[in-house]
This record gives C-alpha cells, sequence and structure tokens, in this order.
C-alpha cells in the first residue's frame, strides 16, 4: 500500500497583512526587493508571517511543514538573487507567467551563503514534532533562472550551482523531506550535453543531506530524453504535474524508463482557484497507480503541482486542507 | 492584416510647427495624488463624515489634475492616467458579472493585484469607461486615448473557473470589448489601446489574440484608431504573426531592455506604424533629453517618421509623480528636437528596407 504523504511546495502566498505591511516598509521598486541585510522591522514581520503559516500548516495537518519560502522576492531565483557574488539586473519574466523576479547576474565564484539555511532554522523551532521539508530551486532550474557571467560555460556553470546548493543544504538543521523545485526540466529542456551533467548535478546536492530527496517538475511533462537522464539521479522521487502537464506523456515516461520507489503528485492545481474535493484528489491518485504498470509506490507525496503563491491565501489554504484530507481519506479506508 | 488606415493625422496638434510628426502619447496609468489615496480611505472608513459622492468628486478632481498634467508635458494625446482604476484587470472585472474575487496575489516584490476569479458566464452591464471618456475629454483640449484591458490578458490574468478553455473566456470577453468600443466611438473616441501584456507571457497563444482583436474591431470605422499594447516579451515569438493583426499601432516596451531586441521587427517589413517606448518606467532616473532622441531614432530602423508614435515603455504609475512628469516632458522635447531634425534632413532615415522575397 502507498504511503500518502500531504505536502506542498513551499513558495507560499504572504498572509495579506504582511503583504501589505512589506510593501510600506519595503518599496515597490526592484531596489527595494529582499537583499539579505534586511532590517529589524522588516525581518520582524517575516518572524511573524512565518509563525502564521507554519501554524497554519500544522493546524491543516500536512504530513510535512515547509517554511514558506516568504521572503523570496524573486521566487526560485532566490539564493542566488542574496548572494553576495550576484549582482541583480533588470526585471525579468518568471517562467510564462504574469510575475517577476530581478535577473541575477552571477558575477563571481558562488561562495557559501546560508541565507536559506537561517530561514530554515526559525521554522524548524516552529514545526515541532511534525517534520520539516526544506525546499530549493533545483540546480538546473536555477543556473537557467540566472545570468552566468563568472563561469566558463553551461556546464561548468550547471556544476557550480550545484555544489552551491549542496553547501548551502549541509548548513540546514535536520529535515525529513528536500524538494527541490525543477520546472525548467520541462519548459527549457536541456540540450543533449548538458542533460547528462543535471543527475551530476543534482546528486551533489542530494548527496549533502539524510534526507528523501524529490526533484518536482511542472508546467507540462518531461521530454523523454530529460526523464532518462533524471532517472539517473540518485534521489526518492521525482515529482510530476498532473494538472498542467501532458499526462499521457508522463506515464510513457513512467511506463517506459522506470520510476523511482516514491513520487511526488502535483493534484491540486496551484495555479486556479477552483478547490478541488479530497475525493477528487485520491481519485486522481488512484487513477495513476492503475496506470503504472511496474511497480506501486511506496511513498506518493501528494502536493499542489506549482508553487502556491499564485493563489489569493483563501483558495491556497483550502488546497492545502484538501491534499491533507485526501491523504487522511487512504488511512480511513486502510482502516 | 493591418488596417493601414490613414487616421493618424486627426491627432497633429493645429499648431505643430514641423512638417513631420512624431505622435506623442502615454500608454495609460499615472502615479495618483496622494490626496487621492487618503480620500479613498476615508471613504472606506466608516467614522468618517466623507462618503462616496465626495469620493467621486475626488475622482474628478484627480482625472483633472492628471489630465492637465499631461497637456502640460506638450502630449498629443492625453489620458486621465487612469485615476478611477486601481489595477488595469481588477477595474473591468468590477464591472463584468460572471467574475468574482478573493484577494491579492503577487505580481513582482511587493506589487499584488487583487485576480479575480471567473465564477460564471460573463456578461455586459453597464458601460465600463464611456464616464471616464466623457469626463476626461470635456476637461482636455488635446485629443483622449482610451488603454481598455484586452480579452486575452482579462482572461489569462483572472482564474478560470467557468470555462472549458482560456481561449473560449477569450473570445466571450472580446465580445464584450467590441460592445464597450462601439459605445466609447458613439461617444466621440478615436483613439482605442488595447492592452495585452499577457501576450507576451504566453506568445504561442497570437492566434488566439489575433481571434480576440477581430472581434474588437468588427464594425468599428476606419477613423478609430486602434492600438495594441504588449509588452516585457520575447518578441521573436510573436513576429511577424503581428503584421496579421487589425490594428493601426503596435505598441511596444523596449526601453527596459536597451533595444536588444529592436531588429526582431525588422523583417519582414514591418505592417503596422510603430509606438515605441523610449523611456523605462521601472528606473526613478529620468533619461535626457539626447539619451531619448537616441531611443527614438531606434523605432526609425523599423518604421518611417510618418509612422512611428513615442510613448513610454509602459504605465507609470509605480514612478514618483515628480520623475513620471520630467519623463513625459522630456519624451516630447526630445520628439519636437528629432522632427526638426528630420525636417533639417539633418537625420539619415535608413528604415525599413523591404526585403525581397
Amino acid at each position: 500500500m502507498t504511503e500518502l504523504v500531504a505536502t506542498s511546495p513551499g513558495l507560499f502566498p504572504l498572509p495579506d497583512w504582511a503583504k501589505s505591511d512589506l510593501s510600506d516598509l519595503k518599496g515597490h521598486q526592484k531596489d527595494d526587493l529582499i537583499s539579505g541585510d534586511e532590517s529589524e522591522a522588516i525581518v520582524g514581520v517575516y518572524d511573524e508571517a512565518r509563525e502564521e503559516v507554519v501554524s497554519d500548516q500544522l493546524d491543516t495537518g500536512l504530513d510535512r511543514v515547509v517554511e514558506g519560502q516568504l521572503r523570496w522576492d524573486d521566487m526560485l531565483a532566490h539564493p542566488l538573487a542574496v548572494h553576495d557574488n550576484v549582482e541583480t539586473g533588470g526585471i525579468v519574466r518568471y517562467y510564462d507567467n504574469n510575475n517577476f523576479y530581478r535577473d541575477p547576474r552571477v558575477t563571481g565564484e558562488l561562495t557559501f551563503s546560508g541565507d536559506v539555511a537561517a530561514e530554515l532554522e526559525s521554522a524548524a523551532t516552529l514545526a515541532g514534532e511534525t517534520p520539516l521539508q526544506a525546499v530549493l530551486p533545483g540546480p538546473y532550474s536555477l543556473a537557467e533562472l540566472a545570468s552566468n557571467e563568472h563561469y566558463d560555460g553551461e556546464t561548468d556553470f550547471l556544476a557550480a550551482v550545484g555544489d552551491f546548493l549542496a553547501a548551502e543544504v549541509e548548513a540546514f538543521p535536520e529535515h525529513e523531506t528536500l524538494f527541490l523545485l525543477d520546472p525548467s526540466l520541462v519548459t527549457d529542456a536541456p540540450s543533449d550535453d548538458v542533460a547528462e551533467l543535471v543527475p551530476e548535478a543534482i546528486d551533489a546536492v542530494a548527496g549533502s543531506t539524510d534526507a528523501d530527496v524529490v526533484v518536482h517538475t511542472y508546467w507540462g511533462a518531461l521530454d523523454e530524453k530529460t526523464y532518462a537522464h533524471l532517472m539517473d539521479a540518485d534521489v526518492e522521487a521525482i515529482g510530476f504535474d498532473f494538472v498542467a502537464g501532458d499526462r499521457e506523456q508522463t506515464l510513457y515516461n513512467l511506463n517506459e524508463y522506470g520510476a523511482k520507489d516514491d513520487v511526488a503528485l502535483g493534484l491540486a492545481d496551484g495555479q486556479n482557484t477552483l478547490v478541488e474535493d479530497p475525493e477528487t484528489i485520491r481519485e486522481r491518485v488512484d487513477w495513476v497507480n492503475d496506470q503504472i504498470q511496474a511497480n506501486e509506490f511506496d511513498t506518493a507525496y501528494l502536493t499542489t503541482n506549482t508553487e502556491p503563491f499564485y493563489l489569493p491565501v483563501n483558495k491556497h489554504q483550502e488546497k492545502l486542507s484538501a491534499l491533507a484530507a485526501a491523504a487522511d481519506l487512504e488511512s480511513e479506508v486502510e482502516a | 492584416m493591418s488596417r493601414n488606415a490613414e487616421n493618424r493625422e486627426q491627432f497633429r496638434p493645429h499648431d505643430h510647427e514641423s512638417e513631420h510628426f512624431l505622435l506623442t502619447t502615454v500608454v495609460g496609468s499615472y502615479p495618483k495624488p496622494k490626496w487621492l489615496n487618503r480620500s479613498k480611505e476615508l471613504a472606506d472608513d466608516e467614522a468618517s463624515k466623507f462618503d462616496a459622492e465626495d469620493l467621486e468628486e475626488a475622482y474628478d478632481d484627480a482625472s483633472r489634475v492628471i489630465t492637465h498634467e499631461h497637456e502640460n508635458a506638450g502630449l498629443d494625446t492625453v489620458v486621465d492616467g487612469e485615476m478611477r482604476r486601481e489595477e488595469m484587470v481588477e477595474y473591468f472585472a468590477h464591472r463584468i458579472p460572471g467574475y468574482e474575487f478573493n484577494g491579492p496575489v503577487k505580481v513582482w516584490g511587493h506589487n499584488y493585484f487583487d485576480k479575480p476569479s471567473v465564477a460564471s458566464e460573463v456578461e455586459y452591464d453597464e458601460p465600463w469607461l464611456v464616464d471616464e471618456f466623457e469626463f476626461t475629454t470635456n476637461v482636455a483640449e488635446k485629443p483622449v486615448k482610451v488603454p481598455i484591458t484586452g480579452p486575452y490578458t482579462l482572461a489569462r490574468w483572472s482564474f478560470n473557473e467557468a470555462y472549458d478553455t482560456e481561449a473560449d473566456l477569450a473570445y466571450d470577453l472580446a465580445d464584450l470589448v467590441n460592445q464597450e468600443v462601439e459605445k466609447l466611438v458613439e461617444a466621440g473616441a478615436r483613439y482605442i489601446q488595447i492592452d495585452e501584456p499577457a501576450l507576451a507571457t504566453t506568445p504561442d497563444d497570437h492566434a488566439i489574440v489575433g481571434e480576440c482583436l477581430e472581434r474588437i474591431v468588427d464594425g468599428i470605422p476606419e477613423e478609430v484608431r486602434i492600438g495594441l499594447h504588449v509588452c516585457y516579451g520575447d518578441y521573436s515569438r510573436i513576429y511577424p504573426e503581428i503584421n496579421d493583426y487589425p490594428i493601426d499601432e503596435f505598441d511596444v516596451e523596449l526601453c527596459n531592455g536597451g533595444y536588444e531586441q529592436i531588429d526582431v521587427f525588422t523583417d519582414p517589413e514591418f505592417e503596422p506604424d510603430l509606438a515605441l517606448g523610449v523611456v523605462d518606467v521601472h528606473t526613478a532616473e529620468v533619461e535626457s533629453v539626447e539619451e531619448i532622441k537616441e531611443n527614438i531614432k531606434e523605432g526609425l530602423k523599423v518604421v518611417p517618421p510618418e509612422r512611428l508614435t513615442v510613448s513610454p515603455d509602459c504605465g507609470v504609475k509605480l514612478l514618483p509623480r515628480e520623475v513620471a512628469y520630467r519623463k513625459m516632458e522630456n519624451m516630447v522635447t526630445a520628439a519636437r528636437e528629432v522632427e526638426a531634425e528630420l525636417d533639417a534632413g539633418e537625420i539619415d532615415v535608413t528604415a525599413p528596407t523591404p526585403q525581397a522575397d
């Protein structure tokens, strides 16, 4: 029987009061975005907001708690955007969304930062007994989101980003799961010479934690070749978008090239306010399991397909509740 | 197929000094006077005596002030700075039955909007912009341009809970926009700008936007100038397809990117008029007249002067008001100087070079 774990990919919407307070404290221009050395007043707002979103997750009954990545003004580009050897350029579009981030221009060596580890420390204290889930961009996506002005070519840069993330993870407090969000593997599939280096970069990150590592992909299905390479990565699970993705392609990949023992299933739409019923989510889990011929997954992480910061807070919370309830339905069925 | 309407001349001021005429305009939004924001807070405060009627008066005052500010900057066509609009999707969604609101969502940094959800089929009820247009045109001496958020963007930047596809929703909305444009034209509007920033996010949908535009211009007379504004995208993905759109003018931001993409529009030959962003709206640094003149000349790589319109990259509402004003003022000065230099034959007009095929 597959164990169902209700979780999320992190990158939550800020509580509305924090949106407003931080607008006032920080401003609206690109120079006002997070720098990594924010004032005490700003830190205070983020602390309070973090406490709220962690407490919400505990109340909802999710099986993993994320920090919420509320400071990540630049979304998945955040770990580089606050780095000392990175200059933030013009604002650029975040994938094919009506969202923007500062182009991180890497102008020097990607030395250890510790920014994300510090956030996670705060969340770990708040999470209590509930297992903590760390969230980072996958090395390929982070490299794709950035501009390389320092390393010698695309492959060196990917390796450097992998090593950078690995060092960040080493500084993390204890965590049960690490989600590496890697949508660029879908939206901008790596060329042949890069594709074979993707699993190496992921292994560098995965090798620096004892946690279960999930490489989560979204905004479509992975192409066949990218998936085949990704299967070489030494991770516990790969995540798939069953909302916006081409399901036939995803199932084809899974049946043709096999699957990891665990899986993450993006089953609730992180970009639409229509809230799924827990029963619908459960049906989708069963449907996926029925379509996979080779094996039954040991663990399936139930999540929204994308980061949920696209949603208004009320619908985001309803979706987390639906995911938690969907996972609980399973145990009731078992019992 | 571009409309190629000869409707630009109606915007040339009577006292225009040069023979050449670069139509100067704005994309639409402008920083609101601080007292207007305060007025809105007061109107929301139940303890205050300031009521909805007072707020209407405040909107009128703000529209008057900003329209005049546009005229003082010397613009050939003006807008009221969208004083009555909080956000480009919200404003319309509040007026279209079928929409509902759940709360703000992030666009970038700490810029949010109340992204609405389409919970049932959309319908046309009361006019959206006719009152705004009539007020502005009454206080303005210059022709008034009306920016309208396009149906594709209204669809794409909403959560769709009700339609099978986003395209179905966009087409229904396009029919509503067509009704609104008809009413605006009846009220005297001659310059309509359809804002479709969402096209830049999903360029593969250019055919959906094309079909929306066909619906919007259906039955609209040729003397009405129809512009399309798009911003912050990879234009190689929608060019040359936009040449097939039924528009008079394509308005694009390129200043922010240092005109890296200007060459995209040179081959094949650009069909509509070009409205080019020549000042950056994301930096509070005011470009000098000289710098803006160089930016204007970038546009001459794509179209000849008689088909070039100049404007800021995008709406300027996030800039400090003084900065917004100085950018417009310098932009107009730059345009007038370029016109004089064109008259004197001092600028080599190299574009466009039609491709033989």
